[in-house]
């Protein structure tokens, strides 16, 4: 057993697994965040996706012992504390961009750190940029609204002041 | 799935890494971005007794200007290459390339030494450095070797590697001539069915799956340096090759398309 040390949500984590451990099974089985979706066994479909130091990685493609001493922020951790969505999440809720919504914790967090890296995404970005994501059900059409949207609110929050949109 | 139990220990240098190495014997396997090796292991196409973690070596992430070349640490992420200042301005094509691979997750893990290990000729980058007629250090029980990326790549999955060996850094002639990156495939984020990467104007031309290895496409680059248009050196793209076979694509298709994106990929790399 390999004892890992982690800040998951800002919140300081110990836990005794075995190296095989995928980072996904670490955080669903032994700290309860089922949040966070098994949506394949290829790494191809994004659902699994969490922040480790700030960017997407796909959870299922990580062991735990690899993740020791950093810090995931999963979909549990994204809205404030009493509740008011994020950003992405206030935008996928206002563009309808999830239907059966197992794809949307995965696609949240990709959504999070795309808009991190790129700051002039477009229509185009946004496709290539959630390209490891699959969503069964929307046709994507409405996601990519709300990352677009999502990604102009912090384009407007990250303006110099004084400056207009 | 979840991959067959092993050991796992955690390389604190390259040195203690190759010293792990020899000691796991032909069972121990390094560990990068884990996004080759770990997909495998929970296929149970791989099953290695020992894993020796690497990922933490931030020593050996690096860009950087060297003696009209430019250096890459093994460890250097995808995503990182894609970003690189240095490389957006002395080697564009290899940034171009980064940003090519997988989707940004996947770039955010796995890196260049772990691309070039495993060595899968449907793999983005090992063209790319190929094309540029890189070299790579590789650091053994013995010290450091050189080995050109013409010489590396020696069949499916396979390199000049030795099993106690870890690849320590990658160096790439500068390089702002022409260059273009073409990749083909039918689902976002899939590896190539083929690809073309044209260095420096076509001096230097490679193939992405069209062979066991990355390859050189010699043959184009031959007729361009007896000054033969784009679309007739492209016409040569194929020649002398064997490609694979398979769902994506057959032998026949795969040479229509090597030798209709080398066309693209020279054009846009300013060959008339
Ligand atoms: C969903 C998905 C999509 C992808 N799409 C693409 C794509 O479109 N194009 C593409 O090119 N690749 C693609 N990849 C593969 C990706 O680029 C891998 O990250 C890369 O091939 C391996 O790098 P790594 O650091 O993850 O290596 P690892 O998986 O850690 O290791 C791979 C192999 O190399 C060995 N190794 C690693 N580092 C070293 C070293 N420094 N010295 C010696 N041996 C070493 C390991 O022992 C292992 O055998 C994809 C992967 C995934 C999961
Ligand atoms: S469950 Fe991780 S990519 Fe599908
Ligand atoms: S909303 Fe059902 S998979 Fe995306």
């Amino acid at each position: 057993m390999s004892l890992v040390t982690l800040t998951v949500n800002g919140e300081g984590r110990s836990l005794d697994v075995e190296p095989r451990t995928l980072l996904v099974h670490a955080l669903r089985d032994h700290l309860g965040l089922t949040g966070t979706n098994i949506g394949c066994d290829s790494s191809s479909c994004g659902a699994c996706t969490v922040l480790v130091d700030g960017l997407s990685a796909k959870s299922c493609t990580m062991l735990a012992v690899q993740a020791d001493g950093a810090e995931i922020t999963t979909i549990e951790g994204v809205a404030e504390p009493d509740g008011t969505l994020n950003s992405v999440q206030q935008a996928f809720h206002e563009c309808h961009a999830l239907q059966c919504g197992y794809c949307t914790p995965g696609m949240v967090m990709a959504a999070m750190s795309l808009i991190d890296e790129y700051p002039d995404l477009d229509e185009a970005g946004v496709r290539s940029g959630l390209e490891g994501n699959l969503c069964r059900c929307t046709g994507y059409q409405n996601i990519v609204d709300a990352v677009l949207q999502a990604a102009a609110t912090a384009a407007t929050a990250n303006a110099p002041a004084g400056s207009t949109p | 799935m979840i991959p067959a139990a092993f050991d796992y220990e955690v390389a604190d240098s390259a040195a203690h890494a190759v010293e792990l190495l020899s000691r796991g014997g032909d069972e121990a396997k390094l560990l990068a971005g884990g996004h080759s090796l770990i997909p495998m292991m929970r296929y149970r196409l791989a099953t290695p007794s020992v894993l020796v973690d690497v990922g933490r070596l931030d020593d050996l992430r690096y860009i950087e200007r060297r003696n009209g070349a430019v250096a890459v640490g093994a460890l250097t992420r995808h995503s990182e290459l894609e970003h690189s200042g240095v490389l957006a301005e002395h080697c564009p094509l290899l940034a171009a390339v980064a940003a090519e691979v997988g989707d940004p997750a996947v770039r955010h893990r796995g890196t260049l030494g772990g691309t070039l290990a495993h060595a899968d000729p449907a793999s983005d980058l090992p063209a790319a450095v190929l094309a540029l007629g890189g070299t790579l250090v590789a650091r053994g029980p013995g010290g450091d070797r050189e080995i050109a990326a013409a010489d590396f790549f020696t069949g499916w999955f396979e390199s000049a590697l030795a099993p106690d060996e870890m690849l320590v850094e990658v160096r790439v002639p500068a390089s702002t001539g022409g260059w273009n990156y073409q990749k083909f495939n039918r689902r976002a984020q899939d590896w190539a069915i083929v690809g073309v990467a044209v260095a420096d104007g076509g001096s230097g031309v490679a193939l992405v799956n069209m062979g066991s290895t990355p390859i050189r496409a010699a043959a184009v680059e031959q007729a361009l340096a007896d000054g033969a248009t784009a679309a007739d050196a492209a016409a040569l793209a194929a020649e002398g090759l064997d490609p694979p076979a398979d769902l994506n694509a057959d032998a026949d298709f795969r040479r229509h398309l090597a030798r209709v994106l080398t066309r693209r990929a020279l054009t846009a790399a300013g060959v008339p």
